[in-house]
């Protein structure tokens, strides 16, 4: 035990002494945070429009101003005439117009319904799309409040429903992709980093003649990582419920629980991959490339995996972040509890005890 | 002589394939005595060393560390033993002290043993001023000689040196082998191989290997009068004449 505490000392000066290690371990969740969370945000923030009053009416102005208050929206114009709108549309940065027809109010009031027009810029799509989806959730707002102290209810015609994220934050997105990411990458590269440069260094031989136990060699090697790793989760975690408004609706433990078991499975990769190299850089590189790519790609946080053809659904089923990001997104965002996320946590520790095992088999094999 | 036997093999072998690295070698190393492994690049000392050692297993044959077996009783033998490798084997980026006791940590130094220890070490090597310095601001012949005493902290009974003094001056390289006669005094089984020559007048006995095989054994002195030389380079180019095998 003691010559255990000696190893997990001299790993802790190893990480402290590094500057570049310390600002790879704390620099890059911090920047990726950042990055995904405001840089590469898929949310569409100030955009332009254009409203086309005929009614100037009470209800008309409630929902400009609505429109006008939400962080997504900038009214740019307030137009009179249908056929400014083209005009509008033609200078490139309106995204979307609305039309008011007259007597919005009194038909609204009267018939208990109204029409409005949402034209959008479908030149691109998705934004068309988003920004669609942004005004209809406002005007279903406003009709909600509206009814509120009213007998019959006012006609909805369209119905966009948003589960869990009305306001279609990308933030709940990334976070959860952010932190799979960030504490796969930190904990494979470092791992293997560090047991590799032993190898480079000569002073592993040493280690391995001295009484001290190899396998013990991996265990101190992983203790500093993963408690900078769940450091690092905690520093996430601060960062995207202040800055970013991310919700934490479940269970704190469950969140660092999964967050551990996903942590494990890094360690254990980190070793494979020291395993089966002699250089620093070529551990640095597998790490890299082994990890980001399928990391990125299959976890389903930039790219939805229903949509993915079957072939690289089955794949994406071998990739543990993929298993964690639902876990994740389930207990943040969900806040459900472990009854129904179990099926997940099982596979994910299913995944970090195969990986364990393998690597030290592969470990000791080594040592013959 | 009748001394105590520490080291025993017995026609011990490691093949890699076709490859015969070491070849049926047998020799007996008595207790604190300077033995010296002699031998061209790829003659097969590292190989050697490292059966000695515990880190490889031979292909047959037999040897005995410290009365344990290498097959079976390596976890004995690791107890033992000191090993200090040919590339520099100290982190850098720890402090004198740090290194200090964390290999006498891992070797299960008691708190007490080790601080004494280390400040007895410390003074020897009259390095006071560099303990919490980082050892990789230390010049190179300091390392060796940090190394060596880190190596020997555990009071080992045998302490294996592989090519220990590589690109030292001649200086410090004298240096370094008073700390090795030190140990040696102490009772302490030297185990080096070398290819520097002047060093090998320096081990009381040594033994020369061409192509995996004990070409010789014998003391310095015995040496050169059986091949009639004036140093020990003419003796090792007589034997290492007709090796074959040249790069390691």
């Amino acid at each position: 035990m003691k010559q255990f505490l000696a190893f997990v000392k001299k790993e802790f000066y190893h990480v402290f002494r590094d500057p570049k290690t310390l600002l790879l371990l704390f620099g890059m969740p911090i920047a990726q945070i950042i990055l995904f969370g405001f840089a590469l945000t898929n949310e569409i923030k100030n955009s332009k429009i254009v409203v086309c009053d005929y009614a100037h009416d009470r209800a008309t102005r409630q929902i400009i101003d609505k429109i006008e208050a939400s962080p997504n929206f900038k009214v740019q114009e307030k137009l009179w005439n249908h056929s400014q709108i083209e005009a509008a549309f033609k200078t490139g940065d309106i995204k979307l117009a609305i039309v008011f027809p007259a007597n919005f109010n009194e038909d609204l009031h009267h018939f208990n319904t109204a029409q409005l027009q949402i034209i959008a810029d479908a030149s691109d799509p998705n934004t068309a799309n988003t920004l669609t989806n942004y005004a209809a959730s406002i005007i279903m707002d406003y009709q909600k409040e509206s009814t509120k102290n009213m007998q019959i209810p006012m006609q909805v015609n369209t119905q966009v429903r948003m589960l869990y994220n009305p306001e279609l934050k990308g933030v709940y997105n990334f976070v959860p992709g952010v932190m799979a990411l960030v504490l796969l990458l930190v904990c494979v590269l470092m791992t293997s980093v560090s047991i590799v440069r032993e190898k480079e260094l000569g002073t592993m031989e040493v280690l391995l003649v001295s009484p001290f136990n190899p396998m013990l060699v991996i265990v101190s090697k992983a203790v500093p990582y993963f408690f900078l790793s769940l450091i690092n989760l905690t520093i996430i975690l601060i960062l995207s419920s202040t800055i970013m408004g991310m919700p934490i609706n479940g269970s704190i433990f469950l969140l660092y629980f999964a967050s551990s078991i996903l942590i494990l499975t890094a360690l254990a990769l980190g070793l494979l991959i020291s395993n089966s190299t002699d250089s620093q850089q070529a551990a640095m590189l597998i790490s890299l490339m082994g990890m980001l790519m399928p990391t990125l790609l299959f976890t389903g946080f930039l790219f939805p995996l229903e949509n993915m053809p079957m072939a690289l659904q089955i794949v994406a089923n071998a990739i543990p972040s993929k298993w964690y990001y639902i876990i994740i997104k389930s207990v943040m965002i969900k806040g459900l509890g472990i009854a129904s996320i179990w099926k997940e946590l099982l596979i994910l520790s299913g995944m970090a005890i195969l990986l364990l095992a393998i690597s030290m088999k592969k470990f000791k094999t080594r040592l013959a | 002589m009748s001394r105590e036997v520490v080291i025993k093999t017995d026609r011990l072998t490691k093949k890699f394939g076709d490859f015969v690295a070491t070849n049926e070698i047998t020799f007996e190393v008595y207790k604190g005595e300077i033995f010296g492994f002699l031998g061209a690049n790829g003659a097969g000392k590292t190989t050697a060393i490292k059966i000695l050692c515990g880190l490889a297993t031979p292909s047959y044959g037999n040897a005995t560390i410290a009365g344990f077996d290498v097959y079976t009783q390596t976890e004995g033998i690791k107890k033992n033993i000191g090993y200090m490798s040919q590339k520099f084997s100290l982190y850098e980026d720890l402090t004198v002290l740090e290194n200090i006791h964390f290999f006498g940590g891992i070797y299960g130094l008691r708190k007490k043993v080790l601080k004494e220890k280390s400040e007895k070490l410390i003074e020897t090597l009259g390095l006071q001023k560099e303990a919490n310095k980082l050892v990789g601001a230390l010049p190179l012949g300091w390392k060796q000689k940090l190394a060596f005493s880190v190596a020997i902290l555990h009071e080992p009974k045998i302490v294996f040196l592989d090519e220990p003094t590589g690109g030292v001056d001649p200086v410090t390289r004298r240096q370094f082998w008073d700390l090795i006669y030190d140990a040696s005094d102490r009772g302490i089984t030297v185990f080096v191989t070398t290819h520097y020559m002047d060093e090998a007048e320096y081990c009381d006995r040594i033994t020369m290997m061409v192509d995996g095989l004990i070409k010789a054994l014998d003391t310095p002195l015995k040496l050169k009068e059986r091949y009639g030389s004036a140093s020990m380079d003419e003796v090792f180019y007589e034997l290492a004449r007709g090796a074959k095998r040249s790069a390691d």
